[in-house]
This record gives structure tokens, C-alpha cells and sequence, in this order.
């Protein structure tokens, strides 16, 4: 099978760093400085350097939310990293001009076979700029915007500042404000009324600096009856010391439209994966987020859709799979706005040796709504006595006219199934591999062909080395 | 020698010696059935062979052509020739028929390598069909929530989609009724040939007139007591276990 060959990303490639020759760097560490080198170096308007420098006052102001999160969260150090690297170069449109230290990262992971397989319209980040971006001719000339965040933002202010910061407040957590001060990198697209785009955009992405914090910031606007489907993927490279990652996503799908928002993630070890992930979904509308955590040492992520307009659909599909020593943090939150909105929450874990999970679920249907059902299905697996799993869904529906419905189950991998799964040949980390396959099988389905291929690998991959 | 040789086998589950000194030469190409009552220890000769960790060798020996099994893992003794098809196999959710197999053909290649897929479902499905199993069937979960008799026929397909060439059936038979008993007796006949040794496991003796055993080995107590040929099943269904008993308690 050709996508087979074309998706090869593993993660004995994924374990390397390059020297990369920065030409801008904001230094170690956090203060108005920083933010202002950013501003200056991405030469961006006023507002936005106000927006910046407001966002750094609030991440200050704000307590780590420890009283509900890990206490892990206290050992990120924010005057340890950097806040801020560039190669300086522009968004590149075109293969050739992407420069040769680049390209061969990319070729590691296998990005330019992704490029041949799927011409959609790729934007691979390198560091903190978007190195590489492409887009298809068709695209352009129906009107589909898909540009870089700092692109987007000069470019297109009169749609960018209408939304930018709408769904995701810069209060709305510590580590968005945090985000909002030194975002850069990430993808603003905004698809037309009634554009239907066939082909999923791509956005491929990875850290490759030490000490490097990454702060993605994402803009995704569906006009009235528009449809897109958003794919993005990340492998990094192992390094000795933290590493810090977090992104803001914000999504905005206006009446009728249609937005998919797929991840499959696969970070090292050593990463704090702190990411905001909101939708706002108008009338008719549909948001679904499809996402899959794996690798990072500490992951919280909680994709939610505020069902804004009448007879929104909500849809958080969520796989995590926490490895030894890791901690995936992660779940949904529906908030539901409007009469006869929907949402369907299924979140399945699956924690190996040290690894823990948790499903973390906020449902609101207010009393005075009508018609409002939800569905929440969380189910972890678990693949030896050490494994942890927790759950906690929050669920809060008042009035009589609304619906819920919640289920959650654990299971473990037993011996016997493993034994058999053995006896027929397989080695114990393939039996393994296919139990947990098996597990998430009837999610992964719901994934486009190319990424259950990926998905499947990085199992495999996470379960061999489990097994030693 | 091209054999299945078990020699002197000790075999202990939780403390508790259950084979004492058992010796079972099947030769490729023979069809073998062993008997016994309940607790002589069958199921722990199957489960020992394949290598469960829970039943510990204490000593003797257990050689494949030649080869010794218990130097090998489980899975390495599988993909060297061993099958066995369990009497009460384990549930893998999500897993489909179809793919639970093809990963087990896929392990038997060269690294790297996978079962052409074209080539493998034309496989399966002619299987299926002398199996008299539904092609739905390979869309649906290992095991999971299948009949007892559906059970044994997902065993077959896998002893015969795997070519084994020691296969051990441990209670194959029980829980079928007689269409279900005729489809899986008819499968392990298929599999009959001079290339293959076959080792039957059954409490009743209703099995051994689909599938007629080379020899019949009666197990008491941790060990073969007796041997011979297919006529031992018939005196042993007529006149029951205690018969053997008794002979084993007058020759000590």
C-alpha cells in the first residue's frame, strides 16, 4: 500500500536534533522584552503588541491551577526557556525554496513523501516560524485562506481581528495567556461561504531546540455552510532537559458549516504539552474535534465546543495513551448554549507500566435550554498493576428538557489474552500492540486512512518498548 | 526423528506435582488421541507444551524434530510448528477474525515482511467455507461473545490458516452439538496428512468416530498408563475410567 510507505515516521527518527543556526533569538527566559522582541522581529502592528504585552501582565497575575491539576505543573521553571527562535526566513510556498538543513529534517520524518501523497495545502512548522507551506491552486481560487498565524494576522486583519482571542479569552487559563504574549507559528484559515474544501489542510510541526518553548497560535474560521478538515501531526526530537509546548487553537464555524479538526501527537518524554483547544459553533453548525495523545511527560488538554447557534453539533473524539512515566491529562468540555444542541464526548485511555491517565469532562446544559443531549462514553485500559487511571466527569444539566447519557468503564490487558495472542506466534509486544489497537479499533476508524496507518505504527512502536 | 517427544515430563502448577514422569511419542503423519478423567491432567500436558507461564517444567524433556521446545518462548514455538487450539480461548475486543489471523501469518514472515493480502482473504474464505463459517464472521471480534460452538470453529480456521505441524486440540468437543462436532471433525481431517502429527485431548470418547486415532493413550493420574489402538476408546466408553483404575491399582 502506498500510504503505507508514504507515512513513516518513527520514533528512531523522531530522536534526533539538528544545529540550527538561529538568527533570531529572544534569549532565556520571560519579560516585557521578550515580548516586544517578538512584536518587533515579526514586525507586527500595534494591536497586537498591545494584545501581547496585556497577555504577559495576566499570565503574571494568574496562579498555576494546581488546586485541580498535577502538582507537576511546579516544575516548569518559565525563566528557563526560550521564548522565541527564528530562522528569520519567510513562509516558503514552494519545495525549493525551503533551505537544505530544512528539508533534510523533514525528509527524516518523511514530510516531503506526506507532500508528494497528499498536495492539499501543507504548512509544516519548523521552529518557530512556518518554514514551509503550500498550497493548492484550487484553494486560492475558491478563496480559501491558509497562511501562517503572523501572515494571517497582517494580511487579513479585517477577518483575523474579528475572532482572534473571541473563543479563547487571554484569561481563560494561565498557559493561554501565556500563549497569547509569545505566540507565534501555527495556521490561520478561513474557508468561504458555501467552500466545501475536499482534501484535508495539513499542518505538520515539531520542536527542535533545547530548552525551546513552542507556542503555536491557530485560527480556523468556516463561513456560513463552509466545510474543512484540519490535520495536524508532530513527532520531536529527544532532549535531556524540559521542554515546553503550548498552543492555543481556536475554531469558529459560522451557520451550516462543518469544521474536523484531527491531531495525532507524539511528543518525547521530557515535553509539557499544555494546549487550549476551543470551538465556537453557530447555528446548524458542527464541530468535531478528533484527537490522539501520545508521548509528552505531562499532557492537559481538553478540546471543548461552546454550541452557540440552534442545533449545533459537538464531538470530542479523544485517544491518549499514557507510557511510563507520563501523565495524560485529558478530556472535553461541551457547552451547550442554545436549544436542541448536541454533543458526544468518546474518550478512550489506555495506560502502560507508570503511566496515568486521566479523563477530565466538562458537560453544561443550563436550565432554560430545551431539547439539549449529550452522550459521554470513557473508557481506559490498563496494561500492568502500576497503571493509573482516573476519571472525572463533570456533567451538569439542569431543567427537565434536556438529556445525558454517561458511561465509563476500565479494563486490563490480561495475561491469558496475551498468552494466546503469543501462542499463535505474535512476540509479546505485538500482542500487546494488537489488544490496544483492538481497544481504540472502532476510534480509530473515525480517523482519515493515512493517520490510523500513523497511529497504528506509534502503538506499535510505544508497545514494543514497553514490553523491553 | 520427526516427532512431537515428550520424555519423563514433571510438570507442577502452584506447588502441586500434577504430570509425573509422562512419555507420548506422536509421530508426524499419526492422529493421536489422549483420554482420561477429569484432573489426570490433560489440559496441563497441552498448556505445559505451549509453555503457559504458570505451569512450571520440573524436569524431562520435550523436543520437535529434534528441537527442544522448552529452550524456546511461547511465541517461537508457535511460529517452529505448535498449535494449540485452546479449550477455552481468550477474548480480544476490537481485534476482527480477519486481522487477529493475518498478524499471526504476518509474524511467521522475514522481518519486515507481510502475507500478500489478496492471497490471504482467497485463503480465508475457501477455509471458511469447508468450515461452514459465515464470511461476516471475520469482521467480528476474537471470541468475543461467540458460542461455545463458534468458539471451536475459530480454533480450526486458525489451525488450519497456520498449517501447524504438531497441532494439540484440548477438549475440542466439548460443548458442540452433533452438526457443529461433524464441521469441526471434518476440519481436523482436512488437516490429516503425512506431514502433520495430531494430538487429540477428550474426556468422551463421541469425538474419535469423526476423527479415527493412529492410538489412543489413556492418562491417570499425571502419566500414560495405557496404550493402543482405536479400539481402546470403545473399551474405555464402555466400561469408564474406573476400569483402568482398578487395573492401575492391581499392577502396583
Amino acid at each position: 500500500m502506498s500510504t503505507e510507505t508514504a507515512i513513516n515516521i518513527d520514533r528512531e527518527k523522531g530522536n534526533f536534533s539538528y544545529d540550527t543556526q538561529y538568527e533570531y533569538d529572544a534569549g532565556i527566559g520571560l519579560n516585557e522584552g521578550v515580548v516586544n522582541y517578538i512584536a518587533d522581529v515579526k514586525s507586527e502592528p500595534d494591536w497586537v503588541r498591545k494584545f501581547r504585552l496585556k497577555a504577559l501582565k495576566v499570565f503574571w497575575s494568574k496562579p498555576m491551577p494546581t488546586h485541580w491539576a498535577t502538582k507537576d505543573l511546579e516544575n516548569i521553571h518559565f525563566d528557563k526557556f526560550r521564548y522565541y527562535l527564528s530562522k528569520g526566513q519567510q513562509p516558503s510556498r514552494s519545495w525549493d525554496d525551503v533551505p537544505a538543513d530544512v528539508k533534510e529534517t523533514f525528509e527524516r520524518l518523511g514530510i516531503p513523501e506526506q507532500e508528494r501523497a497528499f498536495l492539499a495545502g501543507v504548512e509544516a512548522q519548523f521552529d518557530s516560524e512556518a518554514a514551509y507551506s503550500n498550497m493548492k491552486e484550487e484553494l486560492s481560487k475558491e478563496g480559501v485562506i491558509f497562511v501562517g498565524s503572523t501572515e494571517g494576522l497582517k494580511e487579513h486583519p479585517e477577518i483575523f481581528r474579528k475572532y482572534f482571542g473571541k473563543v479563547i479569552p487571554i484569561g481563560d487559563n494561565k498557559f493561554s495567556a501565556l500563549n497569547s504574549a509569545v505566540f507565534s507559528g501555527g495556521s490561520f484559515i478561513y474557508v468561504p461561504p458555501g467552500v466545501k474544501v475536499k482534501q484535508p489542510l495539513q499542518a505538520y510541526f515539531r520542536i527542535n531546540a533545547e530548552n525551546f518553548a513552542q507556542f503555536e497560535r491557530t485560527l480556523i474560521i468556516a463561513d456560513e455552510g463552509a466545510e474543512v478538515t484540519y490535520m495536524e501531526g508532530c513527532t520531536a526530537p529527544k532532549f535531556e532537559t524540559t521542554t515546553l509546548h503550548s498552543a492555543v487553537v481556536e475554531l469558529v464555524a459560522l451557520k451550516g458549516a462543518k469544521i474536523q479538526y484531527i491531531t495525532v501527537q507524539n511528543w518525547s518524554a521530557n515535553v509539557f504539552n499544555l494546549v487550549t483547544k476551543r470551538g465556537l459553533a453557530g447555528e446548524d453548525s458542527e464541530i468535531k474535534w478528533i484527537d490522539c495523545n501520545i508521548g509528552s511527560r505531562l499532557t492537559m488538554k481538553y478540546p471543548g465546543v461552546i454550541l452557540k447557534g440552534r442545533r449545533a453539533r459537538g464531538e470530542v473524539i479523544s485517544i491518549a495513551l499514557a507510557g511510563d512515566g507520563q501523565h495524560q491529562d485529558t478530556g472535553a468540555k461541551m457547552i451547550h448554549a442554545a436549544d436542541e444542541t448536541t454533543s458526544n464526548i468518546i474518550a478512550k485511555s489506555i495506560s502502560v507500566g507508570q503511566g496515568r491517565s486521566t479523563y477530565r469532562g466538562q458537560v453544561y446544559i443550563p436550565k432554560h435550554l430545551k431539547g439539549c443531549r449529550n452522550n459521554t462514553e470513557c473508557d481506559a485500559l490498563l496494561i500492568n498493576s502500576n497503571s493509573r487511571t482516573d476519571t472525572y466527569p463533570a456533567i451538569t444539566v439542569r431543567g427537565n428538557n434536556n438529556s445525558v447519557q454517561h458511561e465509563a468503564s476500565v479494563s486490563k490487558v490480561s495475561a491469558e489474552q496475551i498468552f494466546y495472542l503469543m501462542q499463535r506466534g505474535l512476540s509479546e509486544g505485538e500482542a500487546m500492540s494488537l489488544t490496544v489497537n483492538g481497544f481504540i479499533n472502532d476510534l480509530v476508524k473515525q480517523f482519515p486512512m493515512e493517520y490510523s496507518v500513523e497511529l497504528k505504527r506509534l502503538i506499535d512502536l510505544e508497545m514494543e518498548g514497553s514490553v523491553g | 526423528m520427526n516427532a512431537l517427544e515428550i520424555k519423563n515430563l514433571h510438570v507442577t502448577i502452584d506447588g502441586q506435582q500434577i504430570l509425573k514422569d509422562l512419555s507420548l511419542t506422536l509421530p508426524k503423519g499419526e492422529v493421536h488421541a489422549i483420554m482420561g478423567p477429569n484432573g489426570s491432567g490433560k489440559s496441563t500436558l497441552a498448556k505445559a507444551l505451549v509453555g503457559h507461564e504458570d505451569y512450571i517444567v520440573d524436569s524431562g524433556t520435550a523436543t520437535m524434530d529434534g528441537k527442544d521446545i522448552f529452550d524456546m518462548e511461547v511465541n517461537e514455538r508457535s511460529r517452529e510448528g505448535l498449535f494449540l487450539a485452546f479449550q477455552y480461548p481468550a477474548e480480544i475486543p476490537g481485534v476482527t477474525i480477519a486481522n487477529f489471523i493475518r498478524a499471526a501469518l504476518n509474524a511467521r514472515q522475514p522481518k519486515g515482511e507481510d502475507v500478500d493480502a489478496v492471497a490471504y482473504y482467497k485463503d480465508l474464505y475457501s477455509e471458511m467455507e469447508r468450515l461452514d463459517i459465515d464470511r461476516k464472521f471475520t469482521s467480528r471480534s476474537v471470541n468475543e461473545g461467540f458460542s461455545g460452538g463458534e468458539k471451536k470453529r475459530c480454533e480450526i480456521l486458525q489451525m488450519s490458516m497456520l498449517k501447524p505441524d504438531y497441532c494439540i486440540l484440548d477438549e475440542t468437543d466439548s460443548g458442540l452439538d452433533i452438526d457443529a462436532l461433524k464441521i469441526v471433525a471434518d476440519g481436523v481431517n482436512h488437516m490429516r496428512g503425512k506431514d502433520r502429527g495430531i494430538l487429540i485431548i477428550t474426556h468422551y470418547q463421541r469425538l474419535l468416530n469423526y476423527i479415527v486415532p493412529d492410538r489412543v493413550h489413556i492418562m491417570w493420574d499425571g502419566r500414560i498408563v495405557k496404550s493402543g489402538d482405536k479400539s481402546l476408546a470403545f473399551e474405555v466408553e464402555e466400561r469408564g475410567y474406573d476400569w483402568v483404575k482398578q487395573e492401575q491399582t492391581a499392577s502396583v
